[in-house]
């Protein structure tokens, strides 16, 4: 009973550094939360109590990744977890998949067009991929560039509403 | 025989000395190539271009992060990422030649582009089963990364090639003139040799034969031909380079060489 009361709280206490989580911003999109990017892998108490955060890396030469870690770690320290430890997971590497349906819809009211399709089929990449307009939704939209201000963007214009966007892409 | 000399003899040690030499050839291939496509930084054709190459610079470099810090721990000399990057010099770069070869022009580095990036898709492909568990991580992580390169290198190869008769000229005489570096990308030495025996690296037999039809294919495609010639046996990855990598190190290096330890 004592340890399932312990595991209660554990449990609760964890949820709570989630939450935490949730109000620390991607840096360049501050639209989404990282836990909304899927990138917080883990939140867990280790056996001696202390507590490891686990973060993947959206893409290897991201910039915001090192942000992403300080404001995470300031996050907790203000919160009274200045002892816990931030781990990089690199395995499963993180996909356009992880981006939670919140995340999609964020993103297409920001201006910037979600992931078209899932890809957990790498043969996906290989396919023209038809992207809706995030202003006026048309499917009409051609490709400007395959690279856009992030790596994980790519550059667009609308050949109905003429706007420009930014796509982001399936990885 | 010293305990010195017999503990230095011992197998596993034979291992990690190879395996260290193995993930630097990997980071340093990246790390090299990274730095040159920088400098196209604000010179490519069109911004859009510019902004492509910049990409691809910025992956490679988060690539050759991954492998030099996981080198540093390996060698347990304690030297980190930015130890390794800034504080060796060329001799003790492991990088393919042909990653240091200059950027020429916009076709050139195309070209330069495409024939690495067709090699990293097959060595990180068979990566992604090395029994080395951190390896398959980074290669699993780097190849999603490899194939946007590789859609970006070929698509550009098949427009230049197949574009006017002049872009045609321009990036055949480019595959010509690269084409002498590729001749290491797949000829094994005792390093990979131990690495395929333990299981770390995939064999490098089968990966030629799919690299090359990949490049024939598109060379295909391209309206280019396959150079006839017999490429000339580089040794970048034993730490024998062009003159080139010099320069790209000096300026690379300039800064912690002249305010060592220099921050921001």
């Amino acid at each position: 009973m004592a340890a399932l009361i312990a595991d209660q709280a554990t449990a609760a206490r964890e949820r709570a550094v989630w939450e935490l989580l949730a109000q620390v911003p991607d840096p360049e999109i501050p639209v989404l939360s990282i836990v909304d990017l899927g990138i917080v892998r883990h939140v867990r108490h280790g056996a001696d109590g202390r507590l490891s955060i686990g973060l993947t890396p959206t893409y290897s030469g991201c910039p915001a990744t090192e942000v992403i870690r300080s404001s995470v770690r300031n996050a907790l320290e203000k919160h009274g977890h200045a002892t816990a430890a931030i781990e990089e997971v690199l395995s499963p590497p993180w996909t356009s998949d992880w981006l939670t349906p919140e995340a999609h819809r964020k993103l297409a009211a920001f201006g910037i067009a979600p992931p078209e399709a899932a890809v957990s089929n790498p043969k996906q990449l290989w396919r023209a991929t038809v992207v809706t307009c995030p202003r006026c939704g048309s499917r009409a939209t051609v490709r400007v560039s395959e690279f856009g201000s992030t790596p994980c963007k790519a550059h667009y214009q609308c050949s109905a509403c003429r706007e420009p966007f930014d796509y982001f892409k399936c990885l | 025989m010293s305990t010195a000399l017999a503990a230095a003899l011992r197998p596993e040690r034979v291992l990690n000395e190879a395996l260290l030499r193995y993930v630097l050839r990997l980071g340093d291939t990246s790390l090299v190539l990274g730095q040159r496509l920088g400098e196209w930084v604000g010179h490519a054709p069109t911004l859009e271009e510019d902004l492509g190459l910049a990409n691809l610079a910025l992956d490679l470099i988060g690539q050759a992060r991954l492998f030099l810090t996981y080198a540093g721990e390996i060698e347990g000399r304690e030297r980190d990422e930015d130890a390794l990057a800034y504080l060796r010099d060329a001799p003790d770069f492991f990088n393919l030649a042909l990653a240091e070869q200059p950027n020429g022009d916009f076709g050139a580095t195309i070209v330069r582009q495409w024939l690495i990036d067709a090699w990293q898709l097959q060595i990180y492909s068979g990566l992604q089963e090395s029994t080395d568990s951190r390896l398959a991580a980074i290669a699993a992580k780097a190849l999603k990364e490899t194939r946007y390169h590789y859609r970006f290198s070929s698509g550009w190869l098949v427009r230049l090639g197949d574009g006017t008769a002049e872009s045609h000229e321009r990036v055949q005489r480019a595959v010509d003139e690269l084409w002498r570096f590729t001749s290491e990308l797949f000829a094994p030495d005792e390093v990979d040799e131990r690495m395929a025996a333990a299981g770390i690296a995939p064999p490098l037999g089968a990966q030629e034969a799919r690299w090359s039809a990949c490049v024939e294919e598109d060379l295909r495609a391209a309206t280019l031909k396959r150079p006839s010639e017999q490429p000339y046996p580089w040794h970048g990855k034993r730490g024998v380079h062009t003159e080139h990598l010099g320069y790209v190190l000096a300026e690379m290096q300039h800064l912690q060489r002249t305010y060592p330890g220099a921050r921001w």
